[in-house]
């Protein structure tokens, strides 16, 4: 019986009538946030926000600073997320079906081609993304302390990204996903190159294990599809996620993004317009909502040149997401997801070729498996990897080219980086390389010594010129990431445009010929 | 106070190790060892004790009319049989460098993935082919193929 007068039973109804209210009190406990005092608690109050700090430095929110790459790249990953859950409804992952099940979404699920085709453009904006990421955190030196370790999370979002292009273009087992994971598991059976040539491949045939643990079998056949569907939708998407929750949680305990020294002078006319900050009295200390310096709480004043992430962080980011929705569906308005013949184990397309952002890599390769595959790869990728632990300066952390050299030195860097690549490409094609010469020559000679590695070698002295030119390991990694970058698209455009038949090169594909 | 090795502890004088961390840390080991065992067994699994593959053993009808040192290839079969004055012998046309198929051509054989090049007998003409192209064993009696490396599809 309830205290003043009415019946339990009533109190159950006016509670059933409130419910509407009450559970929307519930889930927005906070209320609408109207200052920044409850802009502040919806953010840390809510799970999936508070990987944002509370405040954001108006220099993190300059277009310049970051030009949004890292929120295209999340934006990406959610659109593929979303398109391939859908595609999973319908795809079935075993050789005799997983063709049929891609026509079928194609030609006669509704929507289903176009589901497809977003999801393919979106893995595309992604690479594109996680590259230019990749190049915008290296030429404003935001890997240096603290963030040494969100470099490293981020190098591993890369490779797990290439991953999941990899095999997800396995999946529809049409021509090119065939020969793609034939290649694929032959890379990683390529240290028999070396293995072999020492004569103790029946010892240790790291590459035969490599290949198996791949394919799941010594052919390329249902094990291998299924193996290669689990990475792509099961274990990638798991590291990825688990990988960019790291990524955004170090941003923010990192103390937010790298900024130059003089930041707060720079964009001190900009935190003009935003004073006073709180528009009401606060009532408690900032101290944890947000960075303050100085070792008592600073009651009822903002925290310099910041601004609450809510609304200003988040209309960027959505902006953001909003653009990169934007290009992936326009682009699958204009353009269909190629779907090749059948897998046909015995005739491989001539070219077989495989995606663009492979093609610099397949251009080394066919000079060497090993080489071209495994070896200059790992050496780029732990490269990059060490590249916070070798430099470990301060000058220029958080402008573009910032660092001894600057500019100029990048300036310098992509005309000997394309200078190079052209130079030893158009060498090994017009004169051939070694096995034409000496056509007895061991095969370990080839392996360490073909143009890319040749390449490779010239990088590096220039790279380590810069050192001694500049006095600055920044200096010279400013030179070789320059010069990687220019080799990647050197070697992916020679690859995409001028190789035809028999990896021939053709100034145009339509001097390709009958075949 | 000084105590004696072999003189009994009074039990106010420490423990080496008290006896809660000494079970403390033996339940972490046999905790640490557990795991690490479960984790080595669990690597077994992707590698099959037997994989199911196909004969590498197979029959060949050579057509009467092939030329002597031109090549023909089964239909279904990633090989190419020739007949020349010696007998007949068989290349496997699965290139040796990441596993493509090569097609026959004047010169032998070309691959379309990476530009290698074989003569027609299975050595390396160009490109990036480690080793010359597998030759099958012997095929003077029946004409019976056998792939030695077990390269053959």
């Amino acid at each position: 019986m309830a205290a003043d007068g009415y019946s339990a039973l009533h109190e159950f109804w006016l509670n059933l009538r409130a419910i509407p209210n009450h559970v929307y009190r519930a889930m927005f406990r906070g209320g609408p946030p109207k200052t920044d005092r409850t802009r502040s608690s919806f953010i840390f109050g809510n799970v999936f926000l508070h990987l944002h700090s509370v405040r954001t430095h108006l220099w993190s929110l300059r277009w310049s600073t970051t030009m949004g790459l890292g929120i295209m790249t999340t934006a990406a990953f959610l659109i593929t997320l979303v398109t391939g859950i859908l595609l999973m409804f319908y795809y079935k992952p075993y050789p005799d079906v997983a063709y049929q099940s891609i026509k079928d979404i194609h030609f006669i699920v509704p929507t289903g081609r176009f589901m497809r085709n977003i999801h393919r453009w979106a893995a595309n904006v992604m690479v594109v993304a996680v590259i230019l990421h990749m190049a915008r955190a290296f030429y404003t030196a935001s890997y240096r302390k603290p963030e040494e370790f969100n470099w490293f999370i981020g190098w591993g979002l890369l490779v797990t990204t290439l991953g999941l292009s990899f095999t997800g273009y396995l999946l529809p087992w049409d021509q090119l996903a065939y020969w793609a994971i034939t290649i694929g598991a032959n890379i990683a059976q390529s240290p028999r190159e070396i293995t072999d040539a020492l004569g103790i491949t029946a010892w240790a045939d790291i590459g035969g294990f490599q290949r198996e643990i791949l394919l799941g079998s010594d052919k390329v056949g249902e094990e291998a599809l299924i193996r290669f569907y689990l990475l792509h939708v099961m274990i990638l998407p798991l590291a990825l996620v688990m990988l960019m929750a790291v990524h955004f949680w170090r941003i923010r305990k990192d103390g937010g993004l790298a900024k130059p020294a003089n930041a707060d002078e720079l964009v001190a006319e900009e935190a003009k317009e935003f004073y006073p900050v709180f528009t009401d009295v606060p009532t408690k200390t900032y101290h944890l909502a947000a960075i303050v310096k100085g070792k008592t709480a600073a009651v009822g004043s903002g925290p310099e040149h910041t601004v609450p992430s809510m609304p200003h962080l988040f209309y960027a980011e959505l902006g953001v997401l909003m653009l990169t929705t934007l290009i992936c569906v326009g682009l699958a308005f204009v353009s269909d997801a190629p779907l090749k013949e059948l897998a046909n184990p015995l005739v491989p397309e001539n070219p077989a070729k495989a995606p663009w952002y492979f093609l610099g890599l397949q251009e080394i390769v066919s000079f060497s498996a090993f080489m071209g595959g495994i070896g200059i790869p790992m050496l780029c990728v732990i490269g990059l990897g060490l590249i916070p632990f070798l430099d470990r300066e301060k000058e220029g952390t958080g402008s573009w080219f910032g660092g001894p050299g600057g500019w100029k030195l990048v300036k310098w860097s992509i005309v000997v980086g394309f200078a190079a690549s052209i130079g030893v490409e158009a060498f090994a094609i017009h004169f051939g390389w070694l096995r034409e010469w000496f056509p007895e020559i061991p095969q370990l000679f080839i392996t360490f010594i073909n143009p890319g590695t040749v390449l490779t070698a010239i990088y590096a002295a220039y790279s380590i010129w810069a050192v001694r030119r500049y006095n600055s390991t920044r200096a010279g990694a400013l030179a070789l990431f320059t010069c990687f970058l220019c080799g990647f698209i050197v070697l992916t455009v020679i690859g995409t445009y001028f190789r035809g038949p028999n990896w021939d090169f053709f100034w145009s594909p339509s001097d390709w010929g009958g075949h | 106070m000084t105590t004696h090795p072999s003189e009994k502890k009074s039990r106010f004088d420490p423990e080496p190790m008290p006896r809660r961390d000494f079970l403390g840390l033996a339940a972490l080991g046999s905790m640490a060892a557990a795991f690490a065992l479960s984790i080595f067994g669990m690597l077994k699994l992707p590698k099959a004790a037997v994989s199911a593959s196909p004969a590498k053993k197979f029959n060949v009808a050579l057509p009467d009319t092939l030329p002597e040192g031109e090549a023909f290839v089964p239909p279904g079969r990633n090989v190419a049989v020739f007949r020349d004055a010696e007998g007949v012998f068989a290349i496997s046309t699965v290139c040796t460098h990441l596993g493509c198929i090569v097609k026959t051509s004047s010169a032998g054989f070309d691959c379309p993935c990476h530009g290698s090049g074989f003569q027609k007998d299975g050595t390396v003409r160009k490109g990036p082919a480690p080793k010359a192209a597998t030759l099958a064993e012997s095929l003077k009696k029946r004409g019976v193929a056998h792939d030695r490396r077990g390269s053959e599809r």
